[in-house]
């Protein structure tokens, strides 16, 4: 299979969106953000996780995403990582870790756990799918 | 009146396919509420789209418990959609039939094909589809603890899978 072209992550990204929280086609911008401008939910997550391995998917080569990879697990529950409603050092730093699809510069400066969705836009989206397509 | 919208399980293929029935009575109390007689209007008894989409959540969702031996809580986290063509009335028997799309440790898809049988000429017809997720709640992203007790598939359930013969064909299954 030929190597798909970022115009051509992009397209699909937002064809699995528009799908999965029913927004249209124009709403889905690179900067719009999952859970502020395209209202998604919790649950919402696990659906575009199953439609992305579905639409990214070939015979030759699976496109599977683990639990956690895409979007953070747990995150709250465990106190090193969260303190007084702010992210750790710690937690910062699993983050950029684990999730290189994800610009955590602006958040970084706050740290506010309740501003983390704004985190998780399209573009985060078509990022993760271009750096897991090309490994 | 207990929380089941299907009456039986008629077929299964294990970690693919489950089909359940179920039979519309002017026996339910709801359906004399929905929709009453009111003024020149005589009464019309429809079953409720939400109570069709609730059957087939239950037939899905015994479908998804099944490939984890029933010790996931499953429970219906999105109807992605529903599309129902006509009205299911008194007398009439549904069939759902619903297939596993794709199941983790967080949860699974559904896709589902709801058809209606007329006894008048007894022929089955395609009323819609319903497509539904579930969570495996033990697994929630917040962390959440749930009691360990499986009180999804209570005895209910559990009657409806000894009653349909069914209960040692679909837990036979190895999967993780």
């Amino acid at each position: 299979m030929e190597v798909m072209t970022r115009d051509e992550i992009i397209e699909n990204v937002q064809d699995v969106l528009e799908e999965a929280l029913g927004v249209d086609h124009d709403e889905v911008t690179l900067d719009a953000t999952l859970m502020g401008d395209l209202e998604a939910e919790s649950i919402d997550f696990l659906d575009i996780v199953f439609r992305l391995e579905k639409k990214f998917s070939t015979p030759e080569k699976p496109f599977k995403i683990e639990q956690g990879e895409l979007f953070p697990e747990n995150l709250m529950s465990d106190e090193s990582l969260v303190q007084d409603g702010k992210v750790t050092d710690k937690g910062i730093q699993m983050l950029k870790e684990r999730m290189p699809h994800v610009d955590f510069s602006l958040f970084d400066q706050d740290r506010s756990i309740d501003k983390i969705s704004e985190v998780f836009t399209v573009k985060s989206l078509v990022d993760f799918v271009e750096r897991k397509l090309d490994s | 009146m207990r929380w089941m919208w299907i009456d039986t399980i008629i077929d299964c293929e294990p970690e693919q396919q489950l089909v359940a029935i179920k039979n519309v009575s002017l026996a339910e109390l709801h359906l004399h509420d929905h929709f009453p007689a009111q003024g020149d209007l005589s009464a019309y008894p429809v079953m409720p789209a939400s109570l069709i989409i609730e059957g087939m959540a239950q037939a899905a969702g015994i479908l998804v418990g099944s490939t984890r031996n029933f010790k996931e809580k499953v429970i219906l986290a999105k109807i992605i959609s529903a599309e129902l063509l006509d009205d299911v009335v008194p007398g009439q028997t549904i069939r759902y039939t619903a297939n596993l799309q794709r199941i983790d440790q967080t949860g699974a898809s559904t896709a589902g094909v709801v058809q209606l049988l007329d006894h008048r000429d007894g022929a089955w017809r395609d009323l819609g589809r319903i497509d539904l997720m579930f969570s495996h709640l033990d697994q929630n992203r917040a962390g959440i603890e749930f009691p360990e007790e499986n009180f999804v598939f209570g005895e209910n359930f559990r009657t409806i899978l000894a009653n349909s013969g069914i209960l040692e064909r679909l837990c036979t299954t190895t999967s993780e």
